[in-house]
């Protein structure tokens, strides 16, 4: 139960977003601010002048990899017949249900297993077995049971969600300083209240680390999904684009998906950054 | 014997054999037999060489763990469990991080079912006693260490126990700090005729604050002695801390620990397993002068 609990909370430190750098006090502060936001992209505008210049040089296959703009026109395209809509709706739904069952299940089941030890006790083993089962490795199985159709996608995404929340709710409850349980016990709570007024939101920005990487998990493994008996999805689309060689078509999946990969991430960062002030300036 | 507000009956906590202490022999008795009384509205100090049991000892009578044997009386009745009639004062400060100064203050009030609208009024009061008036809505983070303690000391006030209960309140703070909370206590004491048990390792700090300071033998923990502490009028002199009376208690202090020190150290010297008992620094590895001693 030990090695259940820490391993998501390293985890969490691995995933966390470094630290903005101290911007050096530069002679002019507009310079300075346009610099740094050059500096941020530089990577992503070399890596797109890559995109764009490599295919046209004939450095690369421009069949297999055309060049940037031609991908973003064949997204423009998308866009405009409402298809690219269709297909990140479908998507968007499907990892929002699964993520949404997830929190709703897999807090309180963490937050259960982290406060009632024999509860632990009982399920550590039975967690250990399935956390580190790839949830990918089981999509054959949900097929199996659940059919092709929503359901086994869904089911899979709320299982790929649910184990860092799980996890980080678990070791959230855990992690709450001995010292405050001691000093609300202290004053007579009982173990409702000291539940709600000490444990809960002492716990609350591990989970809240836990339900962001799920929500990156959620899009991860539905794309995943989608390339099995999908009609709709982005999985399906570039899967299908592929198929049917319409090359530009399947970057343009690609690169939509990075997209929303990125938003997400960065909504629920806002997010957890809001609900835990008081730890993130500790640790700053 | 029953009028005293606190009353330690031949109190014995022993603790079982865990699986870290397997190898070192078995149940630890941390407190023996111990039998003390404290007097209603009076300060009461304790020294004691380190793991005699002086936490032990706060935790039974915080109702946060039970004794072995012998029993507790407050107000003549046995202590089954934690009170809102105990306050305790942690030495680690155990302010909620996630509520500001007024908000750690108000969990106390909470805890004792006050009406919302009685709160504020209540928690501006006693930041204000404590001296921290401008932040109420400071984080613990945004504060220094000395100001946490006061919001602590704030949060017992509060919901107005009957017994303070301390335990090395002042010992992770500077020495400036330590100085003027101890008087800031000294002050609130005797505006709030409050109970106080306060543990220390500080003999200066024992002989400064408390009427009585009682002295443990190490462990098994029991009262060597309970000394009365006169520094006649403490307003008349300029620095209470130069005077002969005080001299003379922190000396009569010093010569009783000195003997269990050296029997503490003796007994821990054997076993070099239990680290977390003797940790650098504390006194028992250093000889113990007059002048600066912090015994423990
Ligand atoms: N929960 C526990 N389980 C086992 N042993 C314990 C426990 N709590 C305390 N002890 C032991 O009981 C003894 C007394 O501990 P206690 O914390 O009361 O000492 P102390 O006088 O407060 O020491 P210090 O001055 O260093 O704080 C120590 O030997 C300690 O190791
Ligand atoms: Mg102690």
């Amino acid at each position: 139960m030990v090695d259940i609990a820490e391993r998501p909370t390293r985890l969490a430190a691995a995933a966390a977003p470094p630290a903005p750098v101290d911007a050096p006090a530069p002679a002019s502060r507009l310079l300075g601010l346009g610099g740094r936001a050059l500096h941020r992209t530089a990577a992503l505008l070399a890596l797109a002048a890559v995109w764009e210049t490599a295919p046209r040089a004939g450095l690369v296959d421009r069949v297999f990899l055309p060049p940037l703009s031609e991908v973003l026109g064949a997204w423009g395209q998308l866009l405009r017949s409402g298809q690219l809509a269709d297909h990140v709706g479908a998507s968007l739904t499907r990892s929002l249900t699964g993520l949404g069952l997830a929190v709703l299940t897999a807090i309180p089941l963490g937050l259960l297993i982290g406060w009632y030890r024999p509860l632990a006790e009982l399920l550590s083993p039975l967690l250990e077995v399935f956390r580190n089962t790839a949830a990918l490795a089981l999509l054959p199985v949900f097929v199996l049971i659940l059919g092709l159709g929503e359901t086994s996608k869904i089911a899979l995404v709320l299982y790929a969600c649910s184990w860092p929340i799980l996890l980080n709710t678990v070791a959230g409850v855990k992690g709450v300083d001995p010292l405050l349980v001691r000093s609300a016990r202290s004053m007579g709570l009982d173990h409702l209240r000291l539940f709600q007024k000490v444990i809960l939101p002492g716990a609350v920005p591990t989970i809240f680390t836990g339900v962001r990487l799920a929500g990156a998990y959620s899009i991860l493994v539905l794309v995943a999904a989608e390339m099995v008996g999908a009609k709709a999805g982005l999985g399906y689309l570039i899967n299908y684009a592929q198929y049917n060689f319409a090359i530009p078509d399947m970057y343009a999946g690609i690169i939509t998906i990075s997209a929303i990969g990125l938003v997400v991430n960065q909504l629920l960062v806002a997010v957890e950054r809001r609900f835990s002030t008081w730890r993130v300036d500790v640790t700053a | 014997m029953t009028t005293d507000k606190i009353y330690f009956d031949r109190v014995t906590k022993t603790f079982p054999a865990g699986a870290a202490r397997r190898a070192t022999g078995g149940a630890v008795t941390a407190v023996d037999r111990l039998t003390l009384g404290v007097r209603a509205g009076e300060f009461l100090v304790v020294v004691g060489p380190s793991g005699c049991g002086k936490s032990t000892l706060l935790d039974l009578l915080g109702g946060l763990s039970k004794p072995t044997a012998g029993q507790i009386l407050v107000d003549g009745r046995p202590v089954t469990g934690p009170g809102l009639d105990r306050g305790i004062v942690f030495q680690q400060y155990a302010l909620l991080p996630w509520r500001t100064a007024a908000g750690n203050v108000a969990f106390g009030l909470e805890a004792k079912g006050v009406p919302r609208a009685d709160r504020a009024e209540l928690v501006a009061r006693h930041l204000d006693l404590v001296g921290l008036r401008g932040f109420a809505e400071r984080y613990p983070h945004e504060l220094s260490g000395g100001m946490k303690q006061r919001v602590a000391i704030a949060r017992s006030l509060a919901y107005d126990p009957d017994i303070l209960l301390m335990d090395e309140p002042f010992a992770a703070l500077d020495a400036q700090t330590r100085d003027s909370l101890q008087d800031e206590l000294v002050r609130i004491w005797e505006r709030t005729g409050k109970t106080i048990v306060f543990i220390t390792h500080g003999i200066d700090e024992a002989v400064h604050l408390g009427q009585r300071v009682a002295v443990m033998t190490s462990r098994p923990g029991r009262v060597k002695q309970v000394i009365e502490i006169d520094l006649g009028d403490r307003s008349a002199v300029a620095d209470v801390r130069s005077s002969d009376a005080f001299r003379h208690h922190r000396h009569q202090i010093w010569s009783l620990l000195r003997d269990e020190v050296r029997a503490a150290q003796a007994a821990e010297r054997p076993s070099t397993t239990r680290t977390e008992e003797a940790p650098a620094g504390r006194g028992t590895s250093a000889p113990v002068r007059a002048e600066e001693a912090r015994v423990g």
